[in-house]
């Protein structure tokens, strides 16, 4: 099945990608694809390595998330607003 | 309540005008206090002078989570409206970022909620800041102040007025 990853700020620009649909295996969890992403390229395993929030269809979520067709999973460092 | 993420600067006699419309269409006569805040761009940090900063957001979810965290608020203070607009893109040293304001019967849950939607946004709304010096930009760390100011809010606690 088929995922949008969207990425932002140093995540985005560690993994050089902010947007890209990607093909997983039904009933993969967040923390599959991020396994997955971390073996398209070293980029994308730096920008995957630590301190990074997930988020399934704008909403934050855990790890163990299973992902569905269509989702859009979206990764990205703690926030620094206001 | 209103949100709005822009790229324009923004009015904060108007933004008080239009919650002290809707707080009085709400609850005509039942608003005691209305308190706001501005916060502005500085021009350093504590490595030495900035020239700007550049504030990145995730469209679609940053509003949903300004939102949440504006209705979060008038729960919990019972407030009568609140509002909040935070700006993205390319800002300069003394720039208005963001605007909180919140209307209550009385003054203590206005400020109280105006300082709890500052704290939570800090930490629950998709924002990045990146700071300008040169040709060199940095991106801006979490502040363990700024968790420790939304921390509070877990227990009873007064406000945390120093965390800007």
């Amino acid at each position: 099945m088929q995922i949008t990853i969207k990425t932002f700020a140093q995540t985005r620009e560690v993994s050089g990608c902010s947007s890209l649909a990607l093909d997983v295996d039904n009933k993969s969890t967040v923390a599959d694809v991020i396994m997955h992403l971390k073996q398209r390229s070293q980029n994308w395993a730096n920008a995957l390595e630590s301190n990074v929030l997930t988020a399934r269809n704008q909403t934050l979520c855990s790890l163990d998330t299973v992902v569905s067709e269509n989702d859009e999973i979206a990764f990205f460092p703690p926030v620094t607003g206001g | 309540m209103f949100v709005s993420i822009q790229e324009g600067d923004f009015s904060p006699h108007d933004l008080h005008q239009q919650l002290y419309s809707l707080a009085s269409q709400k609850n005509a006569g039942n608003t005691g206090a209305i308190v706001t805040f501005t916060g502005l761009v500085r021009d350093g940090n504590p490595s030495g002078k900035i020239e700007g900063i550049e504030l990145e957001h995730y469209p679609g979810m940053t509003e949903k989570a300004l939102k949440l965290l504006i209705q979060d608020a008038t729960q919990r203070f019972s407030l009568n409206s609140a509002g909040a607009v935070h700006r993205v893109g390319r800002l300069y040293n003394n720039d208005q970022i963001v605007w909180v304001g919140c209307a209550a019967p009385h003054r203590r849950a206005a400020f109280d909620g105006a300082c709890f939607i500052m704290d939570m946004l800090k930490q629950s709304v998709p924002l990045w800041k990146k700071e300008f010096v040169g040709d060199e930009s940095t991106w801006v760390e979490t502040k363990v102040s700024d968790e420790y100011a939304a921390m509070k809010w877990m227990h009873p606690s007064s406000c945390a007025l120093d965390n800007g």
